[in-house]
């Protein structure tokens, strides 16, 4: 285990912030179709000039890059879209760019999200030699009836041949499935989830199938026309899921994310741990030094404003104590390690009764919920199924 | 100046609510030319936003009218429109007392109604001219014959003379106005005699101030008369003497057999008594007008902001709203959950209603109401007296009572014969106690004692859903008697629920307290834990249910980016929580406390 392994289980919380490694995400806005359950900034688009594209993610860099000196980067994440159909010239070329700016931490973690297509897994190696360390690729699910029903243009023979070039270019691979499915037992989520443990893969995503506003399934919803699981077996599905992968060694140490010790996505914690990151890109959300950054959100638009003002941004809203602590407890509680309520204070200026409830932190613990210990607050295992529940009682 | 007595005529339009007075009276106004075509709208004289949506006339209005009839001659006729809810028959008895006739409307599709026999009555009783109208001629349901032959037989009036209307569309309306000057008699009154008028109605106008609606009944009114109020005898100097077309018209005076409006600058509502005797100060009549019956509020609840910074705000709205309407009442009261509010009397559910949604809507209060409740006498123990008890959270203990009495209703009931089983059914199993059944054409007229806290839940809905909307109801009450009566609390999460406790009888409790258990199970949201739900006397638990707790409830996926949508929708829920009241760690939401007390299908 390496030194840097512990400190993702301590939640460190560095003396200065200058010292602290950032974390920047880079958007990739583009798919080559659109699943009926996405609601993220995603876009078909016929044509792409990717040349202009890779200047602007440039610009867009450089920008955030003057802002944030001194800081090495420790993670990456290229999230979309699909990213994975980036040119891995353009890849390279972000890569060497952000090196340039800001350095490297030495235990860099860079991430792409990548769909298990042929197309795609011919690249995996080219990705690899441009720095790619770590791909998450979005499996879905392991039955050929479900892929379809969740619009996804590979079957499960393609996925898996995917998976094995993956595995064999990078160090660390995730995978990700939708489950809760509308006619998924208990039986049949058992079977494939131990399928997906059994390729061995350091990482996974699990999440449950759910209906945003503005999908495709949220029309077909709207008109009765899609069939839903009801929410016990849904809550079920959960609980089964965590004992299954904790019995695995591959344990939840988020609501819907399993990592062998010491392989949790180091990108990903920044998040749930509230510390900065920077998000270039059309519709990248950042946390830059007490600031909310968010950027244009359509492509074209962000594309125009990046050549207008040389940076994509749309807003940077400064962010109150009481804000920021809301935001640090609804990610960080949904973490295993939960939230150390003295340091979150501290980092914020807030007292720690201007963050949470202290009659609702007792109420909750007392039905097993929720446990402090000294200034640690988690949420226990019975408790992660009604985080949303618990945040609504306990954040001030 | 004056117009002569024999030129005069006032007359009230009654009948049961929906029947079409409003709109008749539109009709009356248009054709006499009292607005333009342009100022029209329908139902005109409902000018309360709350009268105009829910389409229902709540405050009995004037209008003065000039019409030249088939003689040739003008005449000046004086409109008052009325009311048809239950709740509001004092503004009809106002109103008839002004008047010498009335035009009696009948939808001609629902014929003579609970009300239209209630309001008929009293129109009898002050010895009026009544004129028959059928109204409605234009549906397809209409049944004229059918309906004259209800007015012959229920009401025992002649009905071959009927007018016969279309409100809607203009129907009869000159036949209507020849009616009212041939058919109704002129006013009687010597002029020349001490100023003697009746204070019909007054409310609050915020360019006029007090506004006082009279009837002159002997004598001249004048602008710059001195008056007296005969009730306390208070002075006031008249400033303006103006009559409504609806829109204000300035006069010099007004004679015996004339209703017109005065303004005496008059601060507060509450210093004009309805029914007193106005008379001139220096030149008084010797003898007052006989005055009203004094109206009594008959259901109580307690009103509470949901935030308890809002507690001036409530007390505030509710003094401005009893300027306009004094016949609720309000006092402070405390609640251990509810903090403070206040105890208000209203004349039934309906105005309860009303005043709690003006209050909400016109005043933007955020209001919790509890169960409403009726005044109980309870005779104390050892000779020591008898209280009133408003408020259920008030009842003494069972020790110190010697007995408990109950406010009585007697209800008259009209309902189609093939819904009358139900709703002697509804009518028992409300411990009423049946008087009288006869039948006229097909429908039954029944008679029932009833205790009028078996009414104000929800009688009026069950009948209403029962007969599919074709019973009426209407009551008056008839005193207290004695009942076997307990005090049932309903606890929520092991919490006594000071707004849901109520006094019920005691061989209903149970079935009441399972309906509340019931409901309230459906009505307050799944929590992260358990709750028991339970109704209980005196300790002892009656009835019990559990609400499950929360099974699901989690954001499946949660980055960078979603921490802000994530954070608003924690926004919400907290806005959401404030419409929610709480009891030690459970969250009731504000419609439950009246939801609750609906008694469903099993009623
Ligand atoms: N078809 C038809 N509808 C009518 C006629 N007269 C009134 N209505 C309708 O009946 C409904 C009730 O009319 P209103 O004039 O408000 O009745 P109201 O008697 O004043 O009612 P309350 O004041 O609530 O007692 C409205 O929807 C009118 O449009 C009519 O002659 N024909
Ligand atoms: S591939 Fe991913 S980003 Fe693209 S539409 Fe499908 S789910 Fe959305
Ligand atoms: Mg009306």
């Amino acid at each position: 285990m390496r030194a840097s392994d512990l400190d993702l289980c301590r939640d460190p919380s560095p003396q200065s912030g200058e010292e602290e490694p950032l974390a920047l995400y880079v958007h990739w806005p583009f798919c080559v179709s659109k699943c009926p359950y996405c609601d993220f900034n995603s876009h078909v688009r016929a044509e792409i000039d990717e040349t202009a594209w890779r200047d602007a993610l440039l610009a867009d860099l450089a920008h955030e890059a003057e802002l944030t000196p001194g800081r090495p980067l420790g993670s990456i994440f290229f999230g979309g879209g699909t990213p994975s159909l980036m040119a891995p010239a353009t890849v390279a070329a972000v890569l060497g760019a952000a090196e340039r700016h800001w350095g490297f931490a030495s235990d860099i973690e860079i991430t792409l999200e990548a769909n298990p297509s042929s197309v795609e897994a011919a690249k995996f190696g080219a990705l690899a030699k441009a720095g790619i360390n770590r791909v998450s690729l979005g499996l879905q699910a392991l039955d050929d009836a479900a892929l379809r029903f969740l619009g996804r243009a590979h079957d499960v023979a393609e996925s898996l041949a995917a998976l094995d070039i993956a595995q064999a270019a990078f160090a660390r691979v995730s995978l990700d499935l939708i489950y809760a499915r509308p006619d998924q037992t208990e039986t049949s989520w058992r079977a494939e989830l131990d399928r997906a443990l059994r390729f061995g893969t350091e990482h996974l995503s699990l999440y449950q199938l759910t209906i945003e506003p503005g999908t495709h399934f949220a029309a077909l919803a709207g008109k009765g026309r899609l069939p839903t699981l009801d929410i016990d077996t849904a809550a079920n599905l959960f609980e089964l899921t965590r004992a299954v992968t904790a019995a695995a060694g591959i344990p939840a140490y988020e609501i819907s994310n399993h990592a062998r010790p010491g392989a949790e996505s180091r990108h990903n914690l920044a998040y749930w741990r509230y510390r900065d990151y920077l998000g270039v890109g059309p519709g990248a959300h950042g946390r830059r030094g007490g600031l909310a950054t968010v950027r244009r959100k359509k492509p074209e638009n962000w594309l125009a404003a990046v050549a207008r003002n040389g940076h994509g941004l749309e807003s940077e809203t400064p962010l109150d104590p009481a804000t920021r602590a809301m935001e640090a407890l609804l990610m960080g509680l949904r973490l295993g390690e939960g939230v150390d309520l003295a340091a979150l204070s501290g980092r914020l200026g807030l007292p720690i009764d201007e963050m949470v409830d202290a009659r609702a932190i007792d109420e909750l613990t007392g039905h097993g919920l929720i446990v402090r210990e000294r200034d640690r607050l988690t949420v226990r295992e019975p408790g992660m199924l009604v985080l949303d529940g618990i945040l609504g009682e306990i954040v001030r | 100046m004056s117009t002569p007595l024999d030129r005069i005529r006032n007359f009230s339009i009654i009948a049961h609510i929906d029947h079409g007075k409003s709109t008749l009276a539109d009709r009356l106004i248009q054709t006499t030319g009292g607005l333009t075509e342009r100022e029209m709208s329908a139902q005109v004289l409902d000018n309360m936003d709350i009268e105009k949506e829910r389409g229902i006339t709540i405050k009995a209005q004037t209008v003065r009218l000039n019409y030249t009839a088939k003689d040739g001659l003008e005449y000046q006729l004086s409109l008052m429109d009325t009311p048809g809810h239950v709740d509001f028959a004092y503004e009809v008895s106002r109103s008839l007392a002004a008047c010498e006739g009335a035009l009696l409307v009948v939808d001609a599709a629902q014929g003579v109604e609970a009300q239209t026999l209630a309001n008929v009555y009293q129109s009898i009783e002050h010895d009026h001219e009544i004129v028959p109208v059928i109204n409605k001629i234009d549906l397809p349901a209409a049944e004229v014959d059918k309906v004259k032959a209800e007015i012959e037989d229920i009401i025992g009036i002649p009905a071959d003379d009927a007018i016969l209307t279309s409100a809607k569309s203009g129907i009869g309306i000159a036949e209507v106005l020849e009616a009212i000057v041939t058919r109704i008699p002129p006013p009687k009154g010597d002029r020349d005699a001490p100023l003697k008028a009746m204070l019909v109605d007054s409310w609050y106008d915020p360019y006029l101030g007090v506004v006082i609606l009279v009837r002159v009944v002997e004598g001249v009114l004048k602008k710059g008369q001195q008056i007296k109020f005969m009730q306390h005898g208070t002075l006031h100097l008249v400033d303006r003497v103006a009559c409504m077309r609806p829109k204000l018209e300035q006069l010099t005076e007004l004679a015996a057999g004339e209703i017109g409006i005065i303004t005496a600058q008059i601060k507060e509502v509450s210093q004009t008594a309805v029914g007193d005797t106005i008379t001139d100060a220096k030149k008084p009549t010797a003898e007052a007008l006989p005055g009203f019956k004094e109206v009594q509020p008959v259901v109580f609840c307690g009103l509470f902001p949901v935030d308890a910074a809002d507690f001036e705000k409530l007390r505030d709205s509710l003094y401005k709203l009893r300027l306009n309407d004094a016949s609720f009442s309000f006092e402070a009261e405390s609640s251990a959950a509810l903090g403070f509010g206040f105890r208000c009397g209203f004349l039934g559910l309906l105005h309860l209603e009303i005043i709690q949604e003006r209050l909400t809507r016109e005043y933007d209060l955020d209001l919790i109401t509890t169960a409403p409740s009726v005044v109980y006498k309870i005779q104390l123990a050892h000779d020591k007296g008898e209280i009133e008890l408003h408020n259920p959270a008030d009842m003494p203990d069972v020790m110190q009572i010697a007995s408990i009495e109950e406010p009585w209703i007697e209800a008259v009931i009209y309902v189609p014969d093939e819904y009358l089983g139900s709703l002697l059914k509804l009518c028992q199993d409300r411990r009423g106690i049946q008087k009288n059944l006869t039948y006229v054409g097909g429908r039954a007229q029944i008679t029932y004692e009833l205790p009028l806290n078996e009414v104000v839940f929800d009688f009026y809905d069950r009948l209403k859903s029962i007969s599919r909307g074709y019973a009426s109801f209407d009551y008056h009450q008839i005193g207290y008697r004695e009942g076997d009566l307990v005090k049932m609390s309903i606890m929520v999460n092991a919490e006594p629920v000071d707004a849901l406790s109520m006094i019920v009888h005691r061989g209903t409790a149970e079935a009441r307290g399972r309906g509340m258990c019931e409901r309230l199970k459906d009505l307050i949201p799944r929590h992260l834990f358990k709750i028991p739900v339970q109704a209980a006397i005196g300790g002892k638990v009656i009835a019990r249910e559990t609400i499950a707790a929360m099974r699901k409830d989690v954001t499946a996926k949660c980055y960078g980016g979603d921490a802000t949508r994530k954070k608003k929708l924690l926004e919400k829920q907290k806005e959401g929580k404030k419409r929610m009241r709480e009891y030690g760690s459970v969250q009731i939401p504000q419609e439950a406390f009246i939801a609750a007390l609906r008694m469903g299908d099993e009623g």
